[in-house]
């Protein structure tokens, strides 16, 4: 719909990225961009009004304000991993989706907050702090609180993100882009989406490219799309998904990039419900919600069953392995020889890299790295690291066993419950969350499968709630197609935030969703 | 005692840019000048596999009787070093590229030069990998310098199994794969700039006990290194061994100004490597003419048929070849591929003179090559071309001139002073005298002269003929043909 506005001049490019630069230094307090790139986002602005004055804008997204998250390379603007290792690095290349972005036209705002190097379900472990979920000022969560003083609850009662894309998550959620990347390991793009209530997608593996996106677990990472519609969603992955001769796990196969149908028709799907997704913390709110869309799909005309993915119990300790095994690898690059992070220790280059690597990572990423050394070892290569591939093999297989017996996608919940509190989060281990957190999402990526994250309802404490969708590998026009279906039945609400009102009002008055197509 | 000696050699391929970026391949460009990206391992950049290094790897492997793995796989092996800029290495540990091939090379047996002796060494496998980058250790001012240049461009390694057994057999199979890898054009081989390099592994045994530890020998900087610090090191462990000591299982450096290796610092304990699969570069597929799908992209394909149909004649078969075409000995032939530009030499000098084949390859040999070798020049650089040294041989086949005054001409025409072999003949009146009747005078005033030696000939003592005619060429100053004088001597004294 902004993309309508602009279109027709109704409003401008930069005022658009006026207005949401604005938003964001309002909204300060959510931390949830690292660094803002005002002056080269208002050129962009400049560029792009240039372009829609003289009838040449370069597509639906030109104009449009973005922001990306802190782990994918952009030229210029310091990338960071919201770690003291890459502190004020500035990359001298663009990751190839956001250059497709900038292609297109849209205008960089900034990049945003992430746990460090993307390890995290709750975008709390970065050195720059943790993201406060824009919800946590909602006026539907201050209603629904007790509470004892105004300001004594804002500060202690603000609620996560969720993680590691909590940064891109809040951003779309307080209305300061339009959409935002983020990235997807083992639910890093559902899970924050579902806790900020806005829909995540995480692509097929392969479709996107990754070439630039600073990885974490190179044969499970994909690149995230985060926006506040589906139709939305849609069309940032038309433009972004195909093969990129730089990145040589992407398909080679054209993309065809599509749009969705006004009405779409679930009456003759089959949905899945897989019973291991019933996970014994899983809140009994949450359930109550799942079931709910699972009878909506019924009263649709869509065979729902319930199906078994037997092995999903194994795929924490498998993607532990694996993820660990992975890092430990990737990290071993940060040696503060060529860029990032140096140590002053100059006794040998042993013990600069040693210093090095001690004060430039956080204790997460140093306890995965000596994890997947020790998983690594000749000695333990067979009993860890080659089981965790063969029991990827046989979690892969489940899907496949469902999908070929008919299923066309499968419904679960995305998180355990809704987001919580950051005091209560902090309790527990970064390593502990991540192992409860992922539970629904990490799977997934084990396979490699698209899966997309809808915001659902609102909880009994006025915070969102989401389900995520499955589907089949590549078949992401058929997965975003019932997601639109969903999205249109449950009428998500938008947020009411006070900053955002005072902002975007003349913008968005009579509008729903805010979206951008 | 049984030596046992082992290769690792590994050839730095001869492409225009490096195995998984494409940044260039060059020789002492200035420092830092050829890294890309990924070759600094900046975060967030990927490999993309270079398809001509896989060709060149699959020649090596075709020319060396390797079976061709159609799907082979990428690892990363871990360590760190300010060298290694990602902290690990892409390499193949699992499924290299070729399996199982052999190298035949052949070597002068007991040093006589004239008997030529064929052996053979198995290769184990040949797999793609990437080349570090340069570190320097500047100990004055405590820093290292690191020049990346080198960083990522593709190599060979080329395994061969312990099946020699002294430096004189590493050396004759490491300079036939070097003219076997030259002769491809996959890599340029050359060990002086670093574009070959071999690391030994050398253990000593008594027959029928198992193989005793090995050391690894590195730091071996041409081809005579090579055998000097194979043979050291068996010296040096047969003599630790019989008194009583132990040998470690240890890497050493070649010391080529004291002649003998010596324990590496940095290398203690066993490293592990903590191989992973690579998992930014899938399974790499070669297909061969029955495999080969029919819709597919010929650019996007390696075909081992395609390339093995392509494969140029290797020197094993040049020397074949040569020995049939022109009547040459296999000895003959091993010199002539050996050095480099000599067999065109040759050919040229053969195509340019009625002397046949055989006695050219004299001249070339013996006088020609050793002339160069004395002088440390090259074919390339020699002062004699082709064209000269043709001139020169078909005056003494028109026996115009002998083959002493051959010798003569040539040694001016090293000089290089640009004159012709004719004209050197005329300045120096070497031209074979023409005139019949003065040389039969010549004769029978060395018969008149010498009356004990011709009644020691009639007596039945040919051999003093020789004297007779070696007075006889003295008088002439060297312009009369032997053979002649011998009739005309013998007719004479008959």
């Amino acid at each position: 719909q902004v993309s309508a506005a602009l279109r027709e001049g109704g409003v401008s490019p930069t005022e658009l990225c006026q207005r949401c630069l604005s938003l964001i230094k309002s909204t300060k307090f959510l931390n949830a961009y690292i660094t803002v790139a005002e002056e080269t986002a208002l050129k962009q602005a400049e560029e792009s009004e240039k372009r829609y004055r003289s009838g040449q804008p370069l597509g639906v997204l030109d104009g449009i304000p973005v922001a990306v998250k802190d782990n994918f390379n952009t030229a210029g603007i310091e990338t960071t991993c919201a770690s003291n290792m890459l502190k004020g690095y500035i990359s001298p290349y663009n990751a190839t989706v956001v250059q497709k972005l900038l292609d297109q036209g849209a205008v960089l705002l900034g990049k945003t907050n992430l746990d460090e190097f993307a390890m995290g379900s709750g975008s709390t472990d970065g050195v720059f702090g943790p993201v406060r979920n824009p919800w946590s000022y909602s006026r539907q969560y201050k209603e629904k609180s007790v509470s004892k003083s105004h300001s004594e609850d804002e500060e202690s009662n603000w609620v996560i993100t969720g993680g590691s894309s909590g940064g891109s998550a809040a951003a779309v959620s307080s209305f300061t882009c339009f959409a935002a990347l983020g990235s997807d390991t083992g639910g890093s793009t559902r899970n924050p989406a579902a806790h900020c209530g806005v829909v995540g997608l995480k692509p097929t593996y392969g479709l996107i490219s990754r070439h630039g996106l600073i990885p974490l677990v190179n044969s499970m990472d994909v690149p995230g799309i985060l926006t506040r519609c589906v139709d939305d969603a849609a069309v940032v992955l038309g433009l972004l998904a195909g093969h990129d001769p730089k990145d040589s796990t992407t398909i080679q196969d054209d993309f065809k990039p599509f749009e969705l149908p006004n009405l779409p028709d679930v009456s003759k799907l089959s949905i899945g419900i897989p019973k291991e997704y019933h996970a014994p913390a899983l809140s009994s709110e949450i359930l109550a919600l799942w079931s709910k869309a699972a009878d909506l799909f019924k009263n649709a005309g869509a065979k729902v069953t319930e199906v078994s993915l037997p092995h999903t119990c194994y795929s924490i300790v498998c993607y532990h392995v694996l993820c660990t095994a992975e890092v430990a690898s990737n990290m071993a690059r940060f040696d503060g020889l060529e860029y990032g992070h140096r140590s002053d220790m100059n006794k040998s280059t042993e013990s600069m890299y040693a210093a090095t690597r001690r004060e430039g990572f956080n204790d997460v990423v140093r306890g995965r790295i000596l994890s997947g050394n020790y998983f690594l070892l000749k000695q333990n290569y067979e009993n860890y690291f080659i089981k965790a591939q063969k029991v990827r093999r046989l979690i892969a297989n489940d899907f496949l066993k469902v999908f070929r017996s008919g299923i066309d996608i499968l419904l679960t919940p995305t998180t355990l419950s809704d987001p919580v509190p950051y005091r209560e989060f902090i309790k527990e281990d970064n390593r502990t969350r991540s192992a409860q957190d992922d539970i629904l999402t990490q799977a997934v990526n084990l396979a490699g499968l698209p899966a997309i994250n809808v915001p659902a309802a609102l909880s009994e404490r006025g915070l969102p709630i989401g389900l995520q969708f499955i589907g089949r590998s590549f078949q992401e026009k058929q997965l975003l197609t019932v997601a639109k279906w969903f999205e249109k039945q449950v009428k998500f609400p938008i947020i009411q935030l006070e900053e955002v009102q005072r902002h975007v009002q003349d913008v968005f008055q009579h509008q729903k969703s805010a979206s951008f197509s | 005692w049984v030596p046992v000696v082992g290769l690792e050699v590994h050839a730095q391929i001869s492409s225009n840019s490096k195995l998984f970026s494409g940044s260039q391949v060059q020789f002492a460009a200035p420092p830092n000048s050829l890294v890309s990206f990924f070759d600094a391992s900046l975060p967030g950049t990927l490999p993309v596999l270079n398809r001509r290094c896989v060709e060149a790897a699959v020649m090596t492997g075709l020319a060396l009787n390797c079976s061709i793995n159609k799907k082979s796989l990428f690892d990363r092996k871990h360590y760190f070093y300010a060298d290694l800029p990602a902290g690990y290495q892409i390499t193949q540990q699992r499924v290299p590229i070729a399996v199982n091939g052999t190298l035949s090379y052949s070597l002068y047996k007991d040093n006589k030069m004239s008997q030529m002796v064929t052996k053979t060494v198995r290769i184990k496998q040949i797999q793609l990998e990437q080349d570090s980058g340069k570190s320097l250790h500047d100990d004055t001012r405590s820093q290292t310098l690191v020049d990346l240049n080198r960083a990522g461009v593709g190599l060979m390694e080329v395994v061969m199994e312990p099946d020699m057994c002294c430096g004189e057999e590493a050396a004759a199979a490491v300079r036939e794969l070097q003219l076997i890898l030259q002769t491809l054009g996959s890599s340029q081989a050359v060990m002086a700039e670093g574009q070959l390099r071999v690391d030994a592994n050398v253990s000593v045994h008594h027959r029928g006990e198992p193989y005793g530890v090995r050391t690894e020998v590195k730091n071996i900087n041409s081809i005579r290194f090579l055998a000097k610090a194979v043979d050291y090191e068996i010296e040096r462990q047969i003599e630790e061994l019989e008194n009583g000591g132990t040998i470690l299982n240890e890497t050493r450096a070649f010391d080529s100004k004291l002649g003998c290796t010596v324990p590496m610092r940095d290398k203690e304990g066993k490293q592990d490597y903590r191989f992973m699969p690579e998992p930014n570069l899938p399974p790499l597929i070669l297909y061969d003419a029955k495999s080969l799908p029919a819709n597919i992209n010929h650019q996007q394909v390696v075909n081992i048929d395609w390339i093995h149909e392509r494969l140029p004649d290797l020197p094993s078969v040049r020397r074949a070849k040569l020995v049939e075409l022109y009547g040459i000995l296999p000895e003959h032939s091993f010199t002539l591929v050996n050095e480099d530009g000599l067999t065109e030499f040759f050919e040229n000098v053969v195509n340019q003179t009625q002397m046949k084949p055989k006695k050219v390859i004299g001249w070339i040999l013996k006088d020609l090559l050793s002339y160069l070798k004395q002088h440390s020049l090259t074919v390339k650089e020699s002062p004699v071309s082709s064209v000269l040294l043709a001139d020169l041989l078909n005056l003494l086949e028109k026996k115009e001139i002998s083959s002493t005054a051959a010798k003569q001409v040539l040694a001016e025409l090293w000089k290089g002073e640009g004159k012709s072999p004719l004209e050197i003949v005329k300045e120096k009146k070497l031209e074979l005298m023409q005139d019949q009747k003065e040389l039969e005078q010549i004769c029978q005033e060395v018969i008149d002269g010498q009356e004990n030696e011709v009644m020691a000939i009639k007596a039945g003592n040919l051999k003093v003929l020789n004297k007779l005619i070696g007075l006889v060429q003295r008088k002439t100053q060297g312009r009369s043909n032997p053979v002649v004088v011998k009739q005309l001597l013998e007719k004479k004294l008959s």
